[in-house]
């Protein structure tokens, strides 16, 4: 298992040093002049070349890419600005902020949304999928399968300002939804949190719903199913114990793409919702042309997606001793 | 479609009082083709001890029936009708709650394949050890001691270790030895084994057949063992119930089924055998034909349609009337052919050609 790990975490950072290159050199290297996007309106040829300068534009690109790879670790001194450090994504042009403090600042928002959702998206989703497996083929299999295929054909945009009329206006049960304060008010962030995170995890049901429901029908027509009842096990206990965990496998791969995908940012709900997670922040630095920052959610969410791909594969060694490695 | 309904079966049926008695059972299951009859009135008794052998191809309701006996069919789409009676007490409609007491404990069962009936995600011990902490009560600790203690019974080398494998770690031979472990973990006085060799290479075979035999003395556990090879039934049943379409066509014990079978049937997979010492270029004698479809059986005989014999009796009556379980030289047998013609044929055309 350790063996393993470590190489898939050594091929992780090769994917990783890959990943920035190609981004680097499609953001930085192609853009004809990036000095530009940081000079501001009244743009002097000096000022330019000053900014150049600063921002090691005059470099080889190969060299920008490498001092922007080591600074991130090690951590650079951009002129003008304080000094940098680990991580170092550098400083914004639209704002001259610190870009990892502007994406550490979103964090909070960010995985609060993306544990609850998923916590959310994950119960109902195989929640449905297994009661639509035990009672297949009746009116409460055609109900659960008909509510999540509901829920994946809406758009967040919609049931959003939808739940928030009925939930927060109509009803005043939940907030509104804002970005949660765990250190000062944490009740009051889990009240912020509950309406984003369900919207959210709507559209995720179906693909869970649907998986665990043929799964675990084929899973209860295996033949050592039929052994489990043959020893007397009870039908629930055959049904959690052994149709359900022959199901697993493929749910968490599933799951671990779409975890990857709700921790790096979940654009529509944060708008819907007015918070500022990740998914802001992507949107905000391309419409400001912020390379800097779209470098930095960029390189952020592939380190997330490759993270949980680790995970994923560890986690189906726990759940299939099949694959065990040694 | 015609299906008689007269009596399947008159002659010297269950009486009742034995281990396991089996009484006209009937098992269909509803399809979206129609209904499929996959036991019509089958009879049979089996006392404590003794080995039932169930012969016939596939699909000639061996495995449904015992299924239905465990209660293990899917009670949704199947009907069932007639009775069977475990030491004395009712099983057709017992509740689930009730069988699932039984199973495992009173009586269990053996699948063919071993790999498939094991599940891949538990230790072979856990397995093991889940029906004995279900039926007894034991403790987690009790019952790992316990399957170590039947894996040693059951023959597998180093059972302290072996009992924390999963069943992928096994041999093929291994897993069918862990899976008779795992039925007879609660000394069952009834068991069902299902085709259990059939996946085996031969030697492997003769040691699971020798395995179960040994067992069988050891707890007085009564066995029905299905399988479609004659050459396992020789080896291991006492008596034997040879199956076509549904119904038992033959039954009597082990030595007078196979060395003098009275049914056109019995022949016909009696010949069907290849023989070691006989010339490579014989031809194989399969039965012609295929096995019927239940969903629309043939009328009169079952078998008919198949039978090279049919013309020595009268009046159409394999077409039109449905033969009935009889006595006829010492044994029972469904066929219209008279008890003489049954010796003349088995005498002159049948027993020459086995080798």
């Amino acid at each position: 298992m350790l063996r393993f790990l470590t190489r898939r975490v050594l091929g992780a950072i090769v994917i990783l040093i890959a990943i920035s290159f190609v981004t680097y050199s499609s953001f930085f290297a192609l853009v004809p002049n990036p000095a530009l996007l940081s000079c501001g309106k009244n743009c002097s040829p000096q000022m330019l070349h000053q900014i150049t300068i600063n921002l090691g534009f005059d470099k080889p690109w190969i060299v920008q890419w490498k001092d922007y790879v080591w600074g991130i670790f090690a951590g650079r001194d951009v002129t003008n600005f304080p000094h940098c450090n680990f991580p170092c994504f550098g400083y914004s042009y639209a704002n001259q902020e610190s870009i990892w403090g502007l994406i550490s600042s979103s964090i909070p928002t960010t995985v609060s949304l993306a544990i609850g959702g998923a916590a959310i998206f994950l119960t109902i989703g195989v929640g449905l999928g297994m009661i639509s497996a035990a009672r297949q083929g009746s009116t409460t299999d055609r109900v659960s399968s008909a509510v999540s295929l509901i829920g994946q054909s809406t758009q967040i945009y919609f049931v959003g300002p939808i739940m928030i009329l009925i939930f927060s206006y109509y009803l005043g049960i939940f907030d509104r939804g804002h970005d949660p304060d765990w250190t000062h008010d944490p009740i009051g962030s889990i009240g912020g949190l509950i309406l984003p995170c369900f919207v959210m995890s709507i559209i995720f049901w179906s693909n869970y719903s649907r998986q665990v429901r043929s799964l675990m029908i084929e899973q209860l027509s295996e033949d050592h199913i039929r052994s489990a009842r043959a020893k007397g096990m009870s039908k629930s206990y055959v049904f959690l114990r052994y149709a359900l965990r022959g199901a697993m496998g493929p749910v968490i791969t599933i799951f671990g793409i779409d975890l990857a995908a709700v921790f790096s940012g979940a654009v529509i709900t944060e708008f819907t919702f007015s918070l500022h997670g990740l998914g802001r922040l992507a949107v905000d630095s391309v419409n400001s042309y912020d390379l800097p920052l779209e470098m930095a959610v960029v390189l952020v969410s592939s380190m997330l997606i490759v993270f949980f791909n680790i995970l994923v594969d560890a986690s189906y060694a726990l759940i299939d001793p099949r694959i065990r490695l040694a | 479609m015609i299906i008689p309904e007269q009596p399947t079966e008159t002659a010297p049926a269950a009486k009742g009082s034995s281990f396991l008695s089996v009484q006209d059972l009937k098992v269909s299951f509803a399809t979206e083709d129609g209904i499929v009859r996959a036991v019509n009135g089958l009879s049979f008794d089996l006392e404590k001890g003794r080995t039932l052998g169930i012969v016939g191809e596939s699909g000639s309701g061996k495995s449904v029936t015992n299924l239905t006996i465990l209660g293990l069919h899917n009670p949704r789409t199947t009907t069932v009708e007639g009775q069977i009676l475990l030491d004395g007490q009712e099983l057709v409609t017992a509740s689930d709650k009730e069988l699932a007491k039984l199973r495992g404990s009173k009586m269990s069962m053996v699948f063919q394949d071993a790999l498939a009936a094991l599940s891949p995600y538990y230790t072979v011990g856990r397995q093991i050890a889940e029906p004995y902490m279900k039926h007894t009560g034991a403790s987690k600790k009790e019952a790992r001691d316990r399957a170590i203690e039947m894996l040693t019974k059951v023959g597998i080398p180093q059972p302290q270790t072996r009992v924390d494998d999963y069943p992928h770690q096994f041999s093929g031979g291994m897993r069918q030895r862990a899976m008779i472990a795992m039925a007879l973990v609660n000394d069952p006085e009834l068991l069902i084994a299902d085709e259990p060799t059939t996946a085996l290479d031969v030697t492997v075979q003769a040691q699971i057949l020798d395995l179960l035999k040994d067992l069988q003395q050891e707890t007085g556990t009564s066995i029905i063992f299905i399988t479609h090879d004659l050459g396992v039934i020789a080896n291991i049943a006492d008596d034997v119930l040879v199956m076509y379409a549904g119904r038992c066509v033959e039954r009597g014990t082990m030595a007078e089924v196979l060395d003098s079978s009275q049914h056109p049937y019995g022949w016909g997979l009696l010949r069907s055998i290849p023989h070691m010492n006989a010339d490579v270029d014989k031809p194989l004698m399969p039965i012609p034909g295929t096995p019927p479809s239940l969903l629309n059986p043939p009328s009169g005989c079952a078998f008919h349609p198949r039978c090279e014999f049919r013309d020595k009796v009268g009046g159409d009556r394999c077409v039109t009337e449905l033969p009935r379980l009889e006595l006829a030289n010492g044994h029972l047998s469904a066929c219209h052919l008279t008890p003489q013609q049954k010796q003349d044929i088995f005498a002159q055309q049948i027993q020459p050609q086995l080798g």
